[in-house]
């Protein structure tokens, strides 16, 4: 399980509990290794509970746990090791999921809803049926991805909370 | 309004998670053994059926908040697998149902029930 070791940068903290001011961004950082199906979900659910203690709205913290969760599996599955990073402001929930990996050659295809090159393995877990980046935009506002072939992948991904201060 | 507890009784089935609330209501309803499938589509507060046995169905139960799982087959999960979804309050029925047959059921008793 992730303990909680978020950074507040901001102008104040209210409490010893996490608590986001105005202007003020809580940030924290989650390693994710390659191939690790043990642990598979563990990030995601660590960042929809933070989400909540925050203060978000519970449609938020769940857009934002299954688009967490589907990043980090495609991490698991095809990356060699990659990190997430988490930013919440006010207005606004901030992802930055970056891998080092095979990358994709295609990305409209990858992003194709069913493509996929998820081995046996992957498929008799019931994943990897080319559902995972097409369902992360689904989930988010703004989506942004980009990948070189031999390098890794970034996706940076971002729901808007409505003006709502988390 | 089909409850849980009406549930097991409408599927044969059995609560392999004691001590969860069996007065839930189950309105909504999803089947697969597809987890990608369920995080793309599955609606909060369903009922997820499948004949998947591993880990990872509970943490994508839990994820998006599945009032409780039933598998089919007369498959049983190992013990780890029960612990964690008793540790995440998701409650796991087995059945000995085929996938078809339960889903039957389920539609026949909450002809209402979303899908």
């Amino acid at each position: 399980m992730f303990h909680v070791r978020g950074v507040l940068q901001g102008r104040r903290v209210l409490s010893e509990r996490k608590t986001i001011t105005k202007n003020s961004v809580f940030r924290q950082e989650f390693p994710i290794k390659g191939g690790d199906f043990s642990r598979a979900g563990e990030v995601s659910w660590a960042i929809k509970n933070l989400l909540k203690e925050l203060g978000l709205s519970t449609p938020v913290a769940l857009h934002a746990a299954i688009a967490t969760y589907e990043a980090e599996l495609n991490i698991i599955m095809y990356a060699w090791e990659g990190r997430l990073v988490l930013s919440v402001s006010p207005g606004r929930v901030q992802v930055v999921v970056e891998d080092s990996g095979p990358g994709i050659e295609d990305i409209e295809l990858a992003m194709t809803e069913g493509y996929s090159t998820a081995t046996l393995e992957m498929r008799e877990l019931g994943f990897g049926a080319g559902m995972g980046l097409a369902n992360i935009k689904k989930n988010t506002d703004i989506f942004l991805i980009t990948s070189e072939v031999g390098r890794g992948t970034r996706l940076e991904f971002t729901f808007l909370t409505n003006g709502q201060r988390p | 309004m089909l409850t849980l507890k009406g549930m097991i009784t409408e599927l044969d089935g059995e609560l392999l998670t004691p001590g969860m609330n069996l007065e839930a209501e189950c309105a909504k309803f999803f089947a697969s053994d597809l987890m990608s499938d369920v995080l793309a589509f599955i609606k909060p507060g369903s009922i997820l059926l499948t004949g998947l046995v591993n880990s990872h169905v509970v943490r994508t139960a839990r994820l998006v908040e599945v009032t409780a799982i039933v598998i089919v087959q007369g498959k049983r999960p190992d013990r780890k697998v029960i612990d964690e979804a008793r540790e995440n309050r998701v409650p796991i029925i087995t059945t000995g149902c085929s996938m078809f047959e339960a889903c039957s059921r389920v539609a026949g008793s909450s002809p209402k029930g979303k899908r």
